[in-house]
């Protein structure tokens, strides 16, 4: 298995050298995102009431609930693109409430959609050399002045190089130059894991990352991520799979009603009498 | 916690609400002025009777002709810039209808058809040749209802998947072809269309008089009387009333299987109607017209819709007479070159401050 | 992998369309060989009639086919866009000049002033679409307001330095107040505007054109003291524009053509003047038409300097978020990007150079008027930029040179062509043309089709708008990308393949 060779936080060094307890060194905190007392209003209806969960750094964390439990609108708020009514969420020990999306994705809290959102009529590889942070030819002048564009292509050259590596791990490096709008379903959930690994994030929000994927990609999907969390990433994945969560997390956070039902390990859950009613007809 | 949030909360409510608290100070301070000058008799209050006066009657036109480009908007999903020239064909081909019943016999035909006439041979005025009008205004509504369900059939039927800004430009297309398709058959000349004693009457208000005549009264009673219509049409039929749950909804309309193509249609029916009928209106109302009337409308009637609610047929009606009434008030303080500018300052306003129409959430239900 | 696979398979048959296509010129063009060496040789016979008048148009028809010929192999083999324009733009000169030369005779001062004012014409669009590119076409950003900035651009630069009702200041003061001028008012609409979805955009970027019109059309601005100077709009009666500076390469003073040439104008006037020997007939070259050059030269010059821009803005990083914001605004801020921030640097940078590009045309021209800018402009913009495809720098280049020559130019001449063409062929004299509609089609019914033809050759700008409307319509419905709309004008300042396997050791 290829490892990608920029981890999360040790940008410059191999992946190898990159273990666990290197990574959460560089943390305020040993959980980066915490959720105090999240509450979200719609028009009357409560959607989120009251959620407070963390997040242990270097984990992979699920969040499960049933359908209206109000996961996506938790992820939603975290990522700023709900303000939350009441309530907040914490980012490596900064206040982020409120923040904007662009704002909350720049410290490194990065997400991907529920549906694959692909730019269509990109290539695959711009979509992925889309995502890095800091980029200086984001910056008009300096993409437009003669002399000081030298830089700019400096950083291009790494940033495309960083990207091929990274479509090869994903393995959709072929596709690189087709329009994402061309790649069939599964291509374009490794396409959106790719771009959000490009941003280099602190830790990775995946909303349904298996939803409507065939088995063989979601042991391959599952794998990539499996993988990459030995390299230090930080993981909260949300699925309506139970199955997936129970047998891929260490922690799994149970959400019903906008709130946080129960928190613990696989087997702390699977014993949990609430749970099981909450659950109640579906197969648990 | 509390803190940062106030902070945050404070933040969003300077970089947000500014413009709305000036733009109600200004209102507020305008409305403070009217009073003012009347009080100091600067401004005559029948002055102002007669700008709201006029500004109704205009208003009236914009809402009869809002209610389709709202239903279209809301059914079909795309601005439709070429509205304004469903007024326009209303109003030639009505006042063709109209010169070709008046006038028979004392010019060639040709002439008539053309409206090339003289207005002063034909003589037309609601009280001298009723029958005229009303087979003008008739024939106004059948043909903008052809040509409406013609171009749809051409334009917008083979595009139905496509998005709001292709159908938006494509209908771009269809203004121009319409317009000078107008312009090719009748030329680009602006036309006097009545002539002769219009009956009026002068009621006194307050301190002066409003002129209110017999046309801008055909144009009240019909505009009313077609809104009446429509609203009986929305209530009481099993088509008005999918069309007010698709104008509300559309994927709801779908999953409840009405026939969406058929409500296509009637939503044309009914849009290129009004648009037909209030083209013909403002026509007579200002006995003349050129080949750009409906052009130059068509933003007072997005400024109606906006204004009401975009897929809310009485935000349309009641967005266009504000509208009206807003653009003659204006008058007030503004030279004429500015009364349209000031409606559209208005209607941007409307779509940044509150985008969903001063009504917003009021449905058609 | 299957929808990878399908567009292979659509590539092989877009390639058999375009060689069908290219087959079917390639015969045309050997078909019209023959049938011209046959008409030659009658008329060599001595065969009159319609013999000669045919083989003239056979001939030029048989030009154009080889120009399509030509282009189409362009199209298809040029790795160069740049060769690629620049082929457009001889070719669509040819179409122009045999026509001209061939059918009305024009003498060569004529000649020189259409192929000028179709080379002016197109490069003025050329650098509008690019502009509206950037918005429309990178961003997504629906701005159909462009000829209001266009006004603001050319009034504020005949303001500060125009000759009456302007301060009088120099002309480069003026420009620079123009551009900022057209960039600050794109930030007034910009920043409320652009939270906006795309059709209310739309609305507020007319309407908010439209009062810019109305403002600069009212009397109440026409003239006003500022300073102790007589400034103002001009209202309906319109502005002067300064002096255009490219005369200064021919006058000694340019605003006074007595007081005698330079030494460069005097050298080229002289030669310009005497090129009678060419084409026959009549005169030279006239100095205004040779003036009108020179500024042309310069205009083309800009557009390539728009061209390098906007291709090195497209070419970025900036320019991919640009594109990410078109495809999905919400994605592009989920990665980190600031796309407000970035949508109204684009539109204000996009605004400044509709207001430069307003300027090199509406105010080269010695006057302005506000019915020069509106909303019809802005649509005669907007479908260059369709027909070149929304997205592509070059695209928008051909788009503006397609529409200006083709399309806007095209029509009147064709109408000046076509009673030539009757006449020679079958002795048709389109002669005076009936005053209404009626008059024109009543003759129909008498299978007289003379009245309707000079109808509508004499109301062929009538025609001409109706033909747009269609043509959008038509573009909407079957090619809504464009001649080059879905290109692949990588986002990037560095070549993206290079990058393949070269990042390291891998397994």
């Amino acid at each position: 298995m290829v490892t990608v060779s920029e981890s999360p936080r040790e940008s410059g060094e191999t992946a190898e050298t990159a273990d666990r307890a290197d990574a959460t060194a560089t943390h305020d905190t040993d959980y980066p995102l915490r959720v105090e007392g999240l509450r979200k209003e719609f028009g009357g209806i409560t959607a989120v009431d009251g959620a407070t969960f963390e997040v242990e750094a270097g984990s992979l964390t699920g969040l499960i609930g049933p359908n209206g439990a109000g996961k996506s609108t938790t992820f939603n708020c975290i990522t700023g693109i709900y303000e939350p009514t009441d309530g907040a969420v914490y980012f490596d020990g900064e206040d982020v409430t409120g923040l904007e999306p662009y704002q909350v994705a720049q410290r490194g809290l990065v997400r991907t959609f529920q549906i694959a959102r692909e730019l269509g009529e990109m290539t695959v590889l711009e979509n992925v050399m889309l995502a890095p942070r800091d980029q200086r030819g984001e910056a008009l002048w300096r993409s437009v002045t003669p002399g000081v564009r030298g830089g700019v292509v400096e950083q291009e050259a790494e940033v495309r190089d960083r990207a091929w590596e990274m479509l090869e791990f994903f393995e959709i490096d072929h596709l690189a130059e087709e329009f994402a709008g061309n790649l069939s379903g599964g291509q374009r959930k490794l396409l959106e894991m790719a771009r959000v690994l490009m941003t280099d994030p602190e830790m990775v929000l995946l909303d349904e990352p298996l939803a409507g994927v065939n088995p063989s990609l979601e042991n391959k999907l599952l794998d990539h991520i499996h993988d990459l969390r030995a390299d230090g990433y930080t993981f909260l994945l949300v699925e309506h799979d139970m199955e997936v969560i129970m047998e891929n997390c260490e922690h799994v956070i149970v959400m019903h009603q906008g709130s946080v039902l129960a928190e613990g390990d696989a087997e702390d859950i699977r014993s949990n009498e609430s749970v099981i009613e909450a659950y109640l007809g579906e197969d648990v | 916690m509390g803190a940062t949030q106030a902070y945050i909360r404070g933040r969003k409510l300077i970089t947000e609400r500014p413009g709305l608290v000036v733009v109600s100070a200004i209102a507020v301070l305008l409305f403070l002025d009217l009073v003012r000058r009347i009080l100091t008799g600067a401004t005559l209050i029948s002055t102002v009777a007669g700008y709201v006066w006029n500004g109704t009657v205009i208003g009236l036109i914009i809402g009869l002709a809002g209610i389709g480009l709202s239903l279209t908007y809301s059914i079909l999903n795309f601005a439709n810039f070429s509205h304004g020239d469903y007024l326009t064909v209303g109003a030639f081909s009505g006042w063709t209808a109209s010169y070709l019943v008046a006038g028979l016999g004392t010019a060639t035909i040709g002439e008539l058809f053309l409206l090339n006439a003289s207005p002063r041979d034909i003589g037309i005025t609601a009280t001298a040749e009723p029958l005229s009008i009303v087979a003008g205004l008739v024939v106004a509504i059948v043909m903008t209802i052809l040509i409406a369900l013609l171009i749809d059939r051409l334009v917008y039927e083979p595009m139905r998947d496509a998005g709001g800004i292709s159908l938006l430009i494509a209908s771009i297309g269809v203004a121009l072809a319409l317009r000078y398709f107008v312009v090719f058959v009748y030329g680009t000349s602006l036309r006097g269309l009545t002539a002769g004693d219009v009956p009026k009457v002068s009621p006194t208000i307050v301190d002066g008089t409003i002129t209110i005549d017999a046309h801008e009264a055909t144009l009240v009673v019909s505009a009313v009387l077609l809104m009446l219509g429509i609203h009986v049409f929305l209530q009481q039929t099993k088509f008005g009333k999918a069309m007010r749950a698709m104008s509300d909804n559309k994927d709801l309309a779908r999953v409840t299987g009405i026939p969406t193509e058929r409500v296509i249609q009637w939503t044309w029916l009914l849009g290129a109607g009004l648009a037909g009928s209030a083209g013909y209106l403002i026509a007579l109302k200002r006995g003349s017209m050129g080949f750009n009337l409906g052009w130059v409308l068509l933003l007072l009637i997005f400024a109606a819709v906006i204004l009401g609610g975009i897929g809310s047929i009485y935000g349309a009606m009641i967005g266009g007479v504000i509208i009206g009434i807003v653009r003659n008030l204006s008058l007030v303080w503004l030279p004429t070159d500015f009364s349209l500018a000031a409606a559209f300052l208005i209607m941007i306003l409307i779509l940044l401050f509150r985008p969903e129409g001063i009504f917003g959430g009021v449905k058609t239900a | 992998m299957s929808p990878v696979a399908d567009t292979t398979e659509q590539f092989t048959t877009d390639d058999l369309a375009e060689f069908t296509r290219e087959s079917s010129a390639a015969t045309a063009l050997g078909a019209l060989a023959l049938v011209w060496v046959a008409l030659s040789v009658l008329s060599l016979v001595g065969v009159g009639g319609i013999v000669p008048p045919l083989r003239e148009l056979v001939m030029v028809l048989a030009v154009y086919a080889g120009l399509v010929f030509a282009i189409g192999a362009l199209w298809r083999y040029s790795k160069s866009d740049a060769l690629l324009i620049v082929g457009v733009m001889l070719a669509l000169y040819v179409v122009f000049g045999v026509a001209m030369v061939v059918f009305l005779e024009l003498p060569l001062n004529g000649l020189v002033n259409t192929l000028r004012r179709i080379t002016f014409l197109s490069a003025v669009y050329a650098m509008l679409v690019l502009a509206l590119n950037l918005h429309w076409g990178y961003t997504g950003l629906f701005n159909i307001g462009v000829a209001g900035f266009m006004a603001i651009g050319v009034y504020t630069m005949a303001i500060i330095s125009g000759p009456e009702l302007g301060l009088g200041l120099p002309l480069p003061l003026g420009i620079v107040g123009g551009v900022l001028a057209s960039a600050l008012v794109g930030l007034i609409a910009a920043l409320p505007a652009l939270r906006l979805d795309a059709d209310y955009l739309a609305i507020v970027t007319v309407a908010f054109s439209e009062i810019i019109r109305l403002t600069l059309n009212s009397s109440v601005f026409a003239e006003m003291t500022l300073f102790g100077t007589t400034v103002g709009t001009g209202g309906g009666q319109g502005i002067r524009t300064p002096e255009n500076p490219i005369r200064a390469i021919f006058y000694t003073d340019p605003g006074d053509t007595s007081a005698g040439l330079t030494p460069v104008g005097d050298v080229l006037f002289e030669v310009t003047g005497s090129l009678k020997v060419f084409l026959v007939s009549g005169v030279g070259i006239r100095d205004s038409v040779v003036i009108g050059l020179a500024y042309v030269i310069a205009l083309v010059a800009i557009v390539a300097a728009f061209y390098w821009l906007l291709r090195r803005i497209g070419n970025s990083p900036f320019g991919r978020v640009l594109k990410a914001i078109r495809e999905d605004e919400m994605v592009a801020n989920s990665l980190g990007k600031d796309t407000q921030l970035f949508k109204i640097k684009t539109f204000m940078v996009g605004c400044a150079l509709m207001g430069l590009a307003g300027i090199l045309w509406r105010g080269s021209t010695g006057f302005t008027i506000p019915s020069d800018y509106m909303p019809i402009q802005t649509f005669y913009i907007f479908l260059a930029l369709i027909i070149g495809g929304a997205g592509s720098n070059t695209g928008s280049v051909l788009g503006g040179i397609v529409f200006a020559t083709l399309l806007f130019e095209g029509p009147p001449q064709l109408a000046r062509i076509i009673p030539v063409l009757l006449d020679d062929l079958f002795g048709l004299q389109i002669t005076d043309a009936p005053n209404t509609s009626i008059e024109a089609i009543a003759p129909l019914s008498s299978l007289d089709v003379t009245p309707f033809i000079a109808y509508s050759l004499e109301n062929i700008s009538t025609l001409r708008f109706i033909f747009l409307g269609v043509l959008i319509v038509y573009l909407m419905q079957n090619r809504p990308e464009g001649l080059l709309g879905h290109r692949k004008e990588s986002a990037a300042a560095v070549d993206l393949s290079a990058g393949r396997n070269g990042g390291g050791d891998r397994e």
